[in-house]
């Protein structure tokens, strides 16, 4: 069982992996660029603009969802000292900090024709650019501090750090007063977005995770090649 | 008909900006990754290439060596 996590083994795995995440990824997101350009309706009150939520919604859960995974990965490396999570880690972060930037820029162009403004300092939008702010820290860390372990220790503390801020931008809506509407789809309770519009936010959130998977294990790769260089200088 | 898709109602910069900056992000980070790959594999390479036989030997004694030069050579496939 614990043959199966043996370097060259994984290697084996990401590096012939890609190609077939790609392939899937270009399949699941031409059919959700269709559904959420073409084939869903338009809302009532917000018209054609409602389309911008199905790459905006995606983008804040993914960037969420992986700033969680490396603050989560980050502890376990900071306890266990395994550098296997803190390489994981490093490997999430470039799509998890895309998704952010996506997020905010596109939020920024939808609330242009629902709010007017293209910027307000409300709770989820403020936290949102503050969580960018630690992606920034955390992979600028790994740039500036060429001592891997005096890296691994930094980036730890950044991630553990900035996910306090992650239950923050979930409750803000329920907290504080923002222009933000609270959550319409829900795990533990009704959803109360329509199915003709689910199914696409449904389709660009797997093609956008694909995408993430495809540029994590890309990026594993590279890191990986990395350290065997080293090793290939210290022979 | 391809005027509706296109100013869907007047929303159609919104929408359509905002669908071609992600398209655009996800294509310069995906190259951006790729080069940086790329780069990696050709180092790995060139100092595989340039080891004396018996650093060669030892190197070559690694599965994950094995495994990379092997990943490089199906990639040029």
């Amino acid at each position: 069982m614990l043959k199966s996590f043996e370097p060259n083994k994984i290697f084996a795995i990401t590096s012939r992996a890609p190609k077939y995440v790609l392939f899937l990824f270009i399949i699941v997101l031409s059919i959700g660029l269709t559904e959420a350009l073409f084939l869903s309706p338009e809302d009532y009150k917000q018209s054609h603009s409602v389309r911008i939520m199905y790459v905006h919604v995606p983008s804040a859960w993914i960037s969420l969802g992986i700033f969680s995974l490396i603050a989560f990965l980050s502890l376990v490396s900071f306890i266990f000292k395994n550098k296997n999570f803190s390489l994981i880690s490093k490997s999430l972060a470039p799509s998890g900090f895309l998704f952010n930037i996506i997020a905010l820029v596109t939020g920024a162009i939808w609330g242009k024709p629902t709010w007017g403004t293209w910027w307000a300092w409300d709770a989820r939008i403020t936290s949102m650019l503050i969580l960018a702010l630690f992606y920034s820290m955390y992979l600028l860390s790994w740039k500036i501090f060429r001592n891997e372990k005096q890296a691994t220790k930094i980036t730890s503390i950044i991630a553990i750090l900035g996910v306090i801020n992650v239950p923050i931008i979930k409750f803000s809506v329920d907290w504080w007063s923002t222009l933000h509407q609270t959550s319409s789809v829900k795990i533990l309770s009704t959803t109360s977005i329509h199915i003709s519009m689910l199914i696409p936010l449904a389709i660009m959130t797997a093609a956008f995770t694909l995408f993430s998977i495809l540029i994590f294990l890309m990026k594993y790769n590279t890191e990986l090649i990395k350290i065997k260089n080293k090793g290939l200088d210290r022979l | 008909m391809i005027n509706e898709i296109i100013s869907m109602n007047g929303y159609g910069l919104y929408v359509w900006s905002a669908f071609s900056f992600t398209l655009i992000s996800f294509g310069s980070l995906f190259l951006i990754i790729k080069l940086q790959l790329l780069r990696e594999k050709r180092k790995f390479v060139y100092k595989f290439g340039s080891l004396d036989i018996e650093k060669s030997r030892i190197a070559k004694s690694q599965k994950i060596n094995k495994e990379i030069l092997v990943g490089i050579l199906e990639s040029k496939i």
